[in-house]
């Protein structure tokens, strides 16, 4: 099985949020000078510039903000997968994560804009990264 | 600006074909060049201003001067993706304006046909450079067209927007393409099952190519380029051509926000920009060229930009009117579109060409007595970041 296009480091930004997930936290940072939820991680933040920061675990439990499902992709980890569904999924903290909801028969007719979803981490081996997912609640 | 006529398009060239084996990129920019400037009735020398979107060079932007032979004295690398012309134009416009320079060149090259570049469907290589961008996104198997999918689902489910209605963008426009020559020859040249004009079941019935996105609403893969020559108009006055008067511009970005609605374009902060730059209103232009990558990309364009309300763009499409022989509104993509006229990667320079044809008279579907037109170009990624230009054209 090819591996899927995997994030490249060194980048300061984000290597905490994907250093996590080797223990399967999905982690968010919130402003400690506004009430701004910040994601995608960065270092600063985009309300207000501040550079004061925390990292929070999130629950992992959201909605279906909107998806597609791909029927064609080039890349080899997904052209043999049949379709697949790529969605923005909101997490009950406050931000918006771009993933893959899985877990369903048919993803486009079994997914639905606004549905609750629960995270489901997909394993790369012992020590990787893995990549947050999300299925049906 | 607003509707003071002091900078003008004086010069437009489109290269013709959209199969162009054994061609560069570099050399479709300076061919174009060429005819465009002849089209003005000026000379290679009467260039002084360059602006470029920096690609098929060593270093973005620095090379296309010395490739050309142009000693300018404004040089301008705006690259936002499709939409970078009409981003070069407001500037082309704004600078000329101020007295900085008096002729000004855009070009535009791609072989992405040719180079079998897969622009909607690649996805990620995993292969670009360690970004924020790039490590939020690649391991989804997000493709350019599923992000276009994204923002139309979106759509549908917010407002009740159809496919049938989505389809209408489609079909109005093939309705342009078979009247152009050019159109007719890029489809048949890249093998389009049925060139001829469609039905709004024809679009529905075409093959998923990510949903709720079919074929018949997903753009072609072409070669091709063209260019854009932008006058003073002192300099307007002596052109071979009529002057097509640039009379407003606005720019935008927008991205993916944590609450954000992902059915708002950029287009709806630079929209009204342009349109008061202008001074003129949605409801009086003739000629709409919108960015066609897909059919929502039509649809936000047509919404935000003001001709008719948030939401309500699907009634607007289907009310008959986006043909260039019907009245109610802007004729829609008069030339064929990136649907089915031209679309190697960047399509917003052919925007600006059709409607200065348009204004000139020239067009294939010609809209009777046009006087203004807007070409709004979306470049980037609809649903994850993008931005959109519009420019406001005048007849003379």
């Amino acid at each position: 099985m090819t591996m899927r296009p995997q994030p490249r480091f060194p980048e300061p930004d984000t290597q905490p949020f994907w250093d996590a997930t080797k223990e399967k936290k999905l982690m968010y940072q919130t402003c400690d000078d506004c009430p701004e939820v910040i994601f995608y991680p960065r270092a600063h933040c985009t309300q207000c510039g501040s550079l004061n920061n925390t990292w929070n675990q999130s629950k992992g439990l959201g909605t279906v903000y909107t998806f597609s499902v791909v029927m064609q992709s080039r890349h080899p980890a997904f052209k043999d997968i049949g379709p697949y569904a790529v969605a923005y999924v909101d997490l009950d903290e406050g931000f918006r994560i771009m993933t893959n909801v899985v877990n369903v028969d048919n993803p486009i007719e079994d997914i639905k804009i606004g549905m609750k979803v629960k995270l489901s981490w997909l394993d790369q081996g012992e020590g990787e990264i893995a990549l947050p997912m999300f299925e049906p609640a | 600006m607003s509707q003071t006529r002091e900078v003008a398009v004086v010069g437009i060239h489109e290269y013709p074909l959209r199969v162009a084996p054994g061609v560069s990129a570099l050399q479709i920019k300076a061919e174009s060049a060429s005819k465009a400037l002849a089209d003005a009735g000026l000379s290679w020398k009467d260039v002084d201003a360059v602006y470029d979107n920096g690609q098929n060079q060593n270093i973005g932007g620095l090379s296309i001067s010395e490739y050309f032979g142009f000693k300018p004295r404004l040089i301008d690398v705006t690259s936002v993706g499709g939409t970078s012309y009409e981003f070069q134009a407001h500037h082309a416009a704004t600078m000329i304006a101020a007295g900085k320079a008096d002729v000004a060149i855009l070009t535009y090259g791609s072989t992405a046909h040719s180079g079998r570049v897969a622009i909607g469907t690649a996805g990620a290589t995993g292969q670009g450079a360690p970004t924020p961008f790039n490590n939020m996104e690649d391991s989804w198997g997000m493709t350019g067209i599923a992000g276009y999918g994204m923002v139309k689902a979106r759509h549908m489910h917010q407002y009740g927007t159809t496919n049938e209605q989505f389809a209408e963008i489609s079909v109005a426009t093939r309705y342009h393409a078979m009247r152009n020559p050019d159109a007719v020859k890029a489809m048949t040249d890249l093998e389009f099952v049925g060139v001829n004009e469609i039905t709004v079941q024809d679009v529905v019935d075409s093959r998923m190519i990510a949903w709720p996105l079919h074929l018949l609403e997903c753009c072609m893969v072409s070669d091709g380029g063209g260019a854009v020559v932008i006058a003073s108009k002192e300099v307007a006055k002596n052109c071979k051509k009529k002057p097509v008067w640039i009379i407003g511009g606005g720019e935008a970005t927008k991205y993916r926000e944590n609450g954000g609605d992902i059915t708002v374009s950029a287009g709806a902060q630079s929209g009204p920009v342009a349109f008061e730059d202008a001074g003129v209103t949605p409801s009086e232009i003739d000629v709409l060229m919108a960015y066609d990558s897909f059919s929502i990309t039509v649809m936000l364009m047509i919404e935000d930009l003001g001709f008719c309300k948030k939401g309500e763009g699907g009634d607007y499409v289907s009310s008959g009117i986006l043909k260039f022989d019907q009245k109610g509104g802007p004729a829609l993509n008069t030339d064929g579109g990136g649907l089915s006229s031209n679309h190697p990667g960047e399509r917003g320079i052919f925007c600006i060409l059709e409607a200065t044809r348009q204004m000139r008279g020239e067009s294939t579907s010609q809209v009777d007595n046009a006087k203004l037109a807007v070409a709004v170009g979306n470049g980037g990624q609809l649903g994850a970041r993008h931005a959109t230009s519009p420019i406001i054209l005048a007849a003379d």
